[in-house]
C-alpha cells in the first residue's frame, strides 16, 4: 500500500484535487481509503455526495472509545473509503490534539490493515504544529504532493511545509514526490513553478489548469470524473493519477532560503 | 555516594536541568487556596497533575488535602475541557458544599486554550453556583516560572475576586504573608496582635494544614481567611505584602480594584528583615512595638553573641524559593556566617540584584538551570560547613559530610515547620536552633576524645 499525504496553503484546493485525483485513481480499480484531517471535516464531500460523514472524534465523544471500523468509514464513489478525522469547534480544544487522537485510533481499529493499494491523507493547510505533522511522522505517509499555485504566499507555504518533511525525513522516511499546480492563472506561472520544483529537488508532477467545471461539479457535491466523465478537466485529473500512480522520483527536498524564493519571483513574476 | 555522578567540573547547560530546586505552578496555587476558609481547590486538566499536587502537600504537612479534578480525557483535550469543568463545578457544591472553589489550570489546559475565566461564566449563567458561594480561577502553567509563581497567580486571584470597593476605609491593614509555613502565619498574627493592630492576612493555612486532632475529620478544617474577611481588606489604609516573588501581584491588584496602597517587604526571617516589618507597621498604624517584641529581640541577639565562635566565618550553601532564601541570606550575613553557594529554581531579575547587594562574592543563580547539581559542584569545589534548604539537600548532606537544615518547601522528611515557625524575632531564634544544633553536632561527633567538650 502506498501512503500519500497532501499538503499545501489554506484555500488552494488540496480537498478538491485530492478528491478529484482519487477518483481517478478509482476509476482504474485501485482500493483507495482517504482520511480527511481537517476539523471541518470536507475533504470527502465530493466522494461521498455530501457532508454525510459522521467524524472520528465525534464518534469518540459520543460513544466513548468503543468504536467499531464501520462507525467512521464510510463507502463513497469507486468504493473509495472515507474517513473525516473531525476536530472541535473553531476556538476551542486542540484540532492538532485530535488528528493524533483519530489516526491512532483508526491504527487500533485496524483500518490501515484492509486490503488497499492506497491511502491519502488531506491535511489542514500549514503544517502549524505537531499535530497536523501527524500524517508523515513516524512513516505514517510516505509520499508527501504539495499543491501549489503561483501566489507568492502559496510558494512560501510550499516552501515551509518542505521544511516539515526534512524534519521527519531522516527518522520517519517520509519523500516528497512533487508539487501539484493548481493553477491560479498567474502570469508565467507554469514556468515559475516548475523552477521552484527544480530548486527544492523535485519535479512539478502535473499541471493542473484553471477551469469553472471544477466549481460546478463542487456545487453538485461530486468530482469531475464523476460529474462529467467527458469533460477535458476529467482528463487533467486522470492523467495526474496517472503520473501519481507511475511516479519513482521520491526526494528530501532542499527548502529555499527566502531571498532565493522573493528572487524566484521577481525573475519569473510579478515583476515583469 | 548517592550522587557519585555529580562532576566537579562546572560546564555550561543551556537545555538541561539535573535536580531541579523547584515544582509545579499548580502546587502553590493550591496552597495558597487552601489557605481560604471553606476552599475546594480544584485541578483543571488531567488527573495525575492533581494527584502528584494533593501528595506533595500531603507528604509536606500529613495532613490531608482536598482538591477535585476536571478529569481530563482524550476527547476533553481535543474538544476543551469546558463540559468537564461545569460538571465538576456542579458535583463539587452538590457533594462537598465548599464556600469557594478556587480553580488553577494545568500544563495540558493551558496548552489547549482553554478560557476558564468564561467557562467559570457560564458556570454561573448556567445558574450552577449556588448564591453566596464563589468561584475564583488562576492560571498556572509549569513550563512558565514556579510553584512560587502559582501561589502568587492565586493570590492575585484572591485580590482580585473577593475585596470589595468601598469609599469607606477601616482602621486595619492587610498582610500578605508570601509561601511561608501555617506556623509562620499563625507568629504573624501573634505578632500583629501583640501590636494591637487589626489585620487581615490572606491567604492562611493556619489551622488548615496544621489542624489538631480532635477525633473527627472536618473536611474544611476550622482555618483559613474567612470571605467576609476578604471582602474587607479593600477598606484597609495599607497592605504589607511580605515576598516579592510571592506577594507584590496580588498587592497591585488590591491597589488596582480597591485603592489600597502597599509596600513590598522581605519575609521577616532574621532580626533585620523582621526590623524592617515592625518599624513600617508601626509607622503605618501609629502603634508603639510593645515590650515583649523587644525581649524576644533582645533574646535573639543575646544568642547571637554568645555563641558567636561557632557561627562566625562558618560558610552555607542554601537553596530554595527567592522570598525564603533572600531575607535568611541577610541574616545569616548578619549572624557572621559566610553564604557562599545560593541556588533558586524560581527565575526572576530581583534575586540576582539583591544577592549582588546582600553577597557580592559568592556564587548564586536563579532561573531553571539552577539546580541542585549546580549547587552540588560548587559545594565540590568549595566546601561548606552547612547546608540549608529543602529536603532535597539531604543527598548532598549524606555524600560530603555536611551538617543540614531543612527549610523551605518541600521537607518531606521531618516535622516541626508546621508548628514552629522561622519568621519573627522567635523564629530566629528557632533558626539559630536549628543551625547551632547540626553544627555542634558535627563537631560533638568528629571530636577526638581529649577534646570532646561537655560544655560549649
Amino acid at each position: 500500500m502506498r501512503k500519500i499525504a497532501i499538503y499545501g496553503k489554506g484555500g488552494i484546493g488540496k480537498s478538491t484535487t485530492t478528491q478529484n485525483t482519487v477518483a481517478g485513481l478509482a476509476e482504474m480499480g485501485k482500493k483507495i481509503m482517504v482520511i480527511g484531517c481537517d476539523p471541518k471535516a470536507d475533504s470527502t464531500r465530493l466522494l461521498l455526495g455530501g457532508l454525510a460523514q459522521k467524524t472520528v472524534l465525534d464518534t469518540l465523544r459520543e460513544e466513548g472509545e468503543d468504536i467499531e471500523m464501520d462507525d467512521v468509514i464510510k463507502d463513497g464513489y469507486g468504493k473509495t473509503r472515507c474517513v473525516e478525522s473531525g476536530g472541535p469547534e473553531p476556538g476551542v480544544g486542540c484540532a492538532g490534539r485530535g488528528i493524533i487522537t483519530s489516526i491512532n485510533m483508526l491504527e487500533q481499529l485496524g483500518a490501515y490493515e484492509q486490503d488497499l493499494d492506497y491511502t491519502f491523507y488531506d491535511v489542514l493547510g500549514d503544517v502549524v504544529c505537531g499535530g497536523f505533522a501527524m500524517p508523515i511522522r513516524e512513516g505514517k505517509a510516505e509520499e508527501i504532493y504539495i499543491v501549489v499555485s503561483g501566489e507568492m504566499m502559496a510558494m512560501y507555504a510550499a516552501n515551509n511545509i518542505c521544511k516539515g518533511i526534512v524534519k521527519y525525513a531522516d527518522a520517519g522516511g517520509v519523500r516528497l514526490g512533487g508539487l501539484i499546480c493548481n493553477s491560479r492563472k498567474v502570469d508565467n506561472e507554469f514556468e515559475m513553478i516548475q523552477e521552484l520544483a527544480n530548486k527544492l529537488g523535485t519535479q512539478m508532477i502535473h499541471f493542473v489548469p484553471r477551469e469553472n467545471m471544477v466549481q460546478q461539479a463542487e456545487i453538485h457535491r461530486k468530482t469531475v470524473i464523476d460529474f462529467r466523465p467527458d469533460h477535458p478537466q476529467a482528463d487533467e485529473y486522470r492523467s495526474l493519477a496517472t503520473k501519481i500512480d507511475q511516479n519513482k522520483m521520491l526526494v528530501i527536498p532542499k527548502p529555499l532560503e527566502i531571498e532565493e524564493l522573493e528572487k524566484l519571483l521577481i525573475d519569473f513574476g510579478i515583476a515583469n | 555516594m548517592l550522587l557519585r555522578h555529580t562532576d566537579k567540573k562546572v560546564k555550561e547547560r543551556n537545555a538541561l536541568t539535573i535536580n531541579p530546586a523547584k515544582t509545579c505552578q499548580p502546587v502553590g496555587a493550591m496552597y495558597a487556596s487552601l489557605g481560604i476558609h471553606g476552599c475546594m481547590p480544584h485541578s483543571h486538566g488531567s488527573q495525575g497533575c492533581c494527584a502528584y499536587h494533593r501528595s506533595a502537600l500531603t507528604r509536606h504537612y500529613k495532613e490531608p488535602v482536598m482538591a477535585g479534578t476536571s478529569s481530563f480525557t482524550e476527547g476533553s483535550s481535543v474538544f476543551g475541557g469546558q463540559s468537564n469543568l461545569l460538571q465538576a463545578i456542579d458535583n463539587i457544591f452538590n457533594v462537598y458544599d465548599p464556600d469557594v472553589i478556587a480553580i488553577h489550570t494545568t500544563c495540558l489546559s493551558e496548552t489547549i486554550g482553554d478560557d476558564v475565566s468564561q467557562i467559570t461564566q457560564k458556570a454561573i449563567d448556567d445558574g450552577k453556583v449556588p448564591a453566596g458561594k464563589h468561584v475564583i480561577q488562576a492560571s498556572t502553567p509549569s513550563y512558565v516560572g514556579s510553584h512560587v509563581t502559582g501561589f502568587a497567580n492565586m493570590c492575585a486571584s484572591i485580590a482580585k475576586y473577593f475585596p470589595e470597593v468601598s469609599e469607606l476605609k477601616l482602621d486595619q491593614v492587610n498582610v500578605l504573608p508570601g509561601w511561608v509555613e501555617p506556623s509562620d502565619m499563625r507568629e504573624i498574627k501573634r505578632m500583629l496582635l501583640a501590636m494591637q493592630i487589626p489585620y487581615v492576612l490572606f491567604p492562611d493555612t493556619s489551622g488548615v494544614l496544621d489542624a489538631p486532632q480532635t477525633g473527627s475529620h472536618m473536611f474544611f478544617p476550622k482555618g483559613g481567611t474567612k470571605i467576609p474577611d476578604l471582602k474587607r481588606c479593600g477598606k484597609s489604609i495599607f497592605t504589607f505584602a511580605l515576598g516579592k516573588f510571592c506577594s507584590e501581584l496580588a498587592a497591585l491588584e488590591l491597589m488596582k480594584k480597591c485603592s489600597v496602597p502597599f509596600e513590598v517587604l522581605d519575609i521577616p526571617i532574621g532580626i533585620k528583615a523582621t526590623d524592617r516589618f515592625m518599624m513600617k507597621l508601626s509607622e503605618v498604624t501609629g502603634t508603639s512595638i510593645p515590650q515583649m517584641l523587644e525581649d524576644e529581640r533582645g533574646q535573639l541577639v543575646d544568642i547571637v553573641t554568645d555563641m558567636q565562635q561557632y557561627l562566625y566565618g562558618k560558610k552555607v550553601a542554601l537553596y530554595g524559593d527567592p522570598d525564603t532564601i533572600i531575607p535568611l541570606c541577610e541574616f545569616l550575613v548578619d549572624i557572621g556566617m559566610k553564604p557562599v553557594h545560593i541556588v533558586s529554581g524560581t527565575p526572576g531579575k530581583y534575586f540576582e540584584q539583591r544577592m549582588k547587594e546582600l553577597v557580592p562574592g559568592a556564587n548564586f543563580r536563579n532561573g531553571p538551570q539552577a539546580d541542585m547539581y549546580l549547587m552540588h559542584q560548587w559545594i565540590k569545589n568549595e566546601p561548606v560547613d552547612l547546608i540549608i534548604g529543602n529536603t532535597y539537600g539531604k543527598y548532598i548532606s549524606r555524600d560530603e559530610n555536611i551538617p543540614f537544615v531543612r527549610l523551605g518547601f518541600p521537607i518531606y522528611d521531618r516535622i516541626g515547620h508546621s508548628y514552629f515557625p522561622v519568621v519573627g524575632y522567635k523564629g530566629g531564634m528557632r533558626l539559630l536552633e536549628k543551625i547551632l544544633s547540626v553544627i555542634m553536632d558535627k563537631m560533638d561527633a568528629d571530636a577526638p576524645e581529649e577534646k570532646f567538650e561537655l560544655v560549649m
